[in-house]
């Protein structure tokens, strides 16, 4: 059980590791939603099983009520933000930038009303 | 056993904020943040197995929650606000 325990932990967060470097690396919006929903779901799944194995009786019941909920809602969400992205293509391409929101500040947007003169 | 996987989720945390920091758009923050909560949960579970002590398990629940409806009302923000 130890072993078992053990090994599932570090496959899940290996694939956390995984969903970590999709998140970050992957070069558009809608493939890093994919890589952060299914890979997290799994990494998570494993993890929490490993330690549901080692956990005493309602302590276990609680951890694997806590992958039911995020393996019903997680792909969810993320359904959920892949079909307002589909359904709002410019949203993907609207690009926050935080520190020259700090510095000065923003260009108008291209659509934005020209000032009052 | 257990150094190796606090250190995985450590590094998939870092890459994580990093996304979350650097954006670009509003959805590319949100599903990083989201990954950040999904790890929190993962290293609730293997924090447990370090104590031997599962004292943190409710909190995973409630962030399995948060986490969820959290990405619901950006999705519908951004379905509403039609881009």
């Amino acid at each position: 059980m130890d072993l078992v325990s053990d090994v599932l932990l570090v496959v899940g967060a290996a694939w956390f590791l995984l969903a970590g470097l999709g998140v970050a690396r992957l070069g558009d919006t809608l493939a890093r939603v994919h890589a952060a929903t299914k890979a997290t779901t799994l990494g998570m799944a494993l993890v929490v099983l490993g330690a549901a194995l080692e956990a005493p009786g309602p302590d276990a019941v609680k951890l694997l009520l806590a992958i039911a909920l995020v393996a019903l809602t997680n792909p969810l969400g993320g359904h959920l933000l892949g079909r307002a992205v589909e359904e709002n293509p410019g949203t993907a391409e609207v690009r926050i930038d935080v520190r020259a929101t700090l510095d000065e500040p923003s260009p108008p947007a291209d659509d934005a009303e020209p000032p009052p003169h | 056993m257990m150094t190796l996987t606090f250190v995985l989720l450590t590094a998939a945390a870092a890459l994580c904020g990093y996304r979350a920091v650097r954006g670009p758009s509003i959805v590319d923050r949100v599903v990083a943040v989201d990954g950040l909560v999904i790890i929190a949960i993962g290293a609730i579970a293997a924090d447990a197995v370090r104590r031997g002590d599962a004292r943190f398990a409710d909190a995973a629940i409630l962030l399995a929650i948060i986490a969820f409806v959290g990405t619901g009302i950006v999705a519908r923000f951004i379905e509403r606000r039609g881009g």
